[in-house]
């Protein structure tokens, strides 16, 4: 037998694979945080989604394969797990944390080794500025979620419907805020936009991560007598929370709490987060696109709670990165990159495009109604309820009883 | 107002904080071991009770974090310490640096273990009582009035065992002269037992009121240790009485700098005063030696 034909015999009796058999997989890497709410959301999410592109056959044939890395919130982890996700997994892109931090970390590595990247939680401003500056370097990077200018806009917004210009007349605010590199923006932003939407900022508090005891910190907001405290909270979140509940402090929380995204922060605060109003991207009761709700079923159906805000972008990660290497025709990364500028995806949070080279924001995806808006929930009775944008809230604000507000 | 503010919540926190580090100088006292898994023990007791008070209530969870506080100081002695201890491989003298390393080791263990199973997430443990009351003007939660009632019982039946018991002076004077205490008939390793026993009720209840109280996740362990520690340093290590004083200097120091300075700067000046009693008087503020 010639030698031709006996290679493919041998391989097939032992099993390997043949050289010419199916495409090779896509494979993405998944940098995250695992022992964290956030953080745990987006391998989770992604494997959802590389379940559901499979079923239907791939990109082209070619499997979605996930390899995930848990980073344990360190930019330290998160490097060594990107140089390996690299050179030795030899992945196609990565989806990568929800820490401003790690992602500022990552940003350099993805443009020397060339790996298309999209964080899909984390926030600061510095992420597509930073592209923005140096747009050759970093064009791999993608900010596939809402840099805090907008998260800040976003909570103004729903602020003037909900608390200025509704019944509740408020007009003072406290911003309370953890000392992080996405609250600097952040504040930033709210020090600009809840004037305008008639809440004078009368004291402005940023809170070290390692907190354990607020009493002090209510204490003083609570002698300021602001009508709301608009927080920008996300690596803390229950200790604030149930603390405000234990000590019944008078004024309602309003803003950014991460951790309250998911199901589970019910449980984790005993139900203290009773009342505490939200702004979040995407939620398992609406459905912002008709591709939230099926997702977030999933998503509780595998892993029994909701996903975590991180969880909603992670997932459409996965399709704007399949979705870039059908129309790049392959995993060659400048096409992708190419073709991820040229994203217009529904995704669960909206409609998902991203800034170009010019914009100031430079690959972060847009906000505003006909893209991604983001939407209020508060939490009510264990469930987190719609209350903004009107069009899509299923109640109104309801606030515990030890909360005064002008009815 | 801000005053007795200051005076209500520095009294609650150095009232928990004085029950935490009394087992910890116990144990070193009576058996001369540094437990420096004492973080991670009270991290499960807060655990277990958050856990569990879905299914059994505020107090049947709390109950179960008790237990598993002793379930896991003994597991500390029978598991780490002891098979350290009665290892013919390590010599004598370098067993106290041994069982350092081995708790040091085995926190880390249970600290790794519970982010596993339950994040990285703070958890609070449900109050016991829930509600607010006035005292004098300042709006107080019940349960930390309740927290402080607590640790205060416990130290005083701890008084009480120690001084008025049999069993209870067997400690006391294991503290001074174990060998003596051998000579008279005692076995030195039922009274080991029975301080393991001890230390697990009191990092029991000090793990389920923090977590009560402020919350409590699983990178707090190295920091709750730490703050034991320090308190026990300051006090004069093996003094329950020193720790106690040494609590209370530290708790009111820090509710005074998170009240007056600034929250984010809590934990410095009680450092500086660590730094200054170690460096004037090494033996701690009561200590023997």
């Amino acid at each position: 037998m010639p030698m031709r034909r006996l290679l493919p015999a041998l391989a097939f009796a032992f099993g390997l694979p043949s050289v010419a058999s199916a495409a090779d997989p896509i494979r993405i890497g998944v940098i995250a945080e695992n022992s964290a709410i956030s953080g745990i959301a987006i391998p989770n999410a992604a494997a959802v989604a590389a379940e559901e592109i499979n079923a239907h056959g791939g990109v082209d044939g070619r499997m979605i394969e996930i390899v995930a890395y848990d980073d344990h919130n360190s930019a330290v982890d998160a490097v060594r797990a990107f140089q390996r996700a690299a050179n030795q997994d030899k992945v196609h892109a990565v989806i990568a944390t929800y820490t401003s931090e790690v992602a500022l970390a990552l940003e350099p590595w993805a443009g020397r080794l060339k790996i298309p990247t999209i964080t899909p939680g984390a926030a600061s401003d510095e992420i597509a500025k930073r592209i923005h500056g140096d747009y050759d370097h970093l064009k791999y990077f993608f900010h596939g979620y809402l840099p805090s200018a907008f998260l800040a806009q976003s909570v103004c917004d729903a602020a003037k419907d909900l608390l200025t210009d509704s019944k509740l007349k408020m007009k003072t605010a406290v911003i309370m805020s953890e000392d992080a590199a996405w609250t600097t923006p952040l504040d930033a932003g709210y020090m600009a936009c809840l004037p305008k939407v008639g809440l004078q900022v009368l004291d402005h508090i940023r809170v070290a991560p390692d907190t354990t005891d607020f009493t002090p910190i209510y204490n003083g907001i609570e002698g300021k007598k602001p009508d709301v405290i608009v927080t920008g909270i996300s690596h803390v979140g229950v200790q604030p929370t149930v603390q405000w509940a234990n000590q019944q402090v008078p004024i309602p929380m309003f803003g950014i709490s991460s951790q309250a995204t998911s199901s589970t922060f019910w449980k984790d605060t005993n139900g203290a987060t009773e009342g505490v109003v939200l702004q979040l991207v995407a939620v398992d009761t609406v459905a912002s696109t008709p591709k939230t709700m099926p997702f977030a079923a999933a998503y509780i159906k595998k892993y029994g709670v909701t996903p975590a805000y991180s969880g909603y972008g992670a997932y459409d990660d996965v399709f704007l990165i399949a979705d870039a290497v059908r129309r790049a025709g392959g995993t060659d990364p400048d096409k992708m990159v190419a073709a991820l500028e040229a994203t217009d995806y529904q995704g669960t949070v909206g409609r998902l495009q991203f800034f170009g080279k010019d914009a100031p924001f430079t690959h972060a995806i847009k906000y505003g109604t006909d893209y991604v808006s983001g939407l209020v929930v508060q939490w009510q009775d264990g469930k987190q309820v719609a209350v903004w944008p009107p069009a899509v809230a299923t109640g109104t604000l309801r606030f515990p009883s030890f909360v005064k507000v002008a009815n | 107002m801000l005053g007795l503010q200051i005076l209500i919540d520095g009294f609650a926190i150095s009232a928990l904080y004085g029950l935490g580090a009394i087992g910890f100088t116990l144990l070193f006292g009576v058996s001369g071991v540094l437990n420096l898994a004492h973080g991670g023990i009270l991290l499960v007791s807060a655990v277990v009770a958050w856990l569990l008070a879905d299914q059994v209530g505020a107090y049947g969870g709390a109950a179960a974090g008790l237990l598993a506080g002793m379930a896991m100081a003994f597991a500390t002695f029978l598991l780490v310490v002891r098979p350290i201890q009665r290892s013919p491989a390590i010599p004598s003298e370098e067993k106290e640096i041994f069982v350092l390393t081995g708790t040091l080791l085995w926190g880390i263990m249970i600290q790794e273990a519970v982010a596993y199973f339950t994040t990285t997430s703070p958890h609070t443990v449900r109050p016991l009582i829930a509600g607010v009351t006035v005292l004098g003007g300042v709006r107080t939660p019940t349960n930390e009035i309740l927290t402080a009632v607590l640790c205060w019982t416990a130290i005083g039946l701890l008084w009480l065992l120690v001084n008025r018991t049999r069993a209870g002076k067997a400690l006391l004077a294991a503290s001074i002269n174990p060998r003596g205490l051998t000579l008279l008939g005692f076995e030195l390793q039922r009274i080991y037992l029975l301080v393991w026993a001890i230390y697990g009720v009191l990092a029991g209840t000090a793990g389920v009121l923090l977590g009560a109280f402020l919350g409590v996740s699983s990178e707090n362990a190295g920091t709750l240790t730490a703050s034991a520690f320090s308190i026990v340093v300051l006090g004069g290590l093996g003094s329950v009485a020193g720790s106690l004083l040494a609590a209370y200097a530290v708790g009111y120091l820090e509710t005074i700098t998170a009240y007056l300075i600034s929250p984010s700067l809590r934990t410095v000046p009680s450092l500086l005063l660590l730094v200054v009693v170690v460096y004037l008087r090494p033996q701690g503020l009561l200590g023997r030696r």
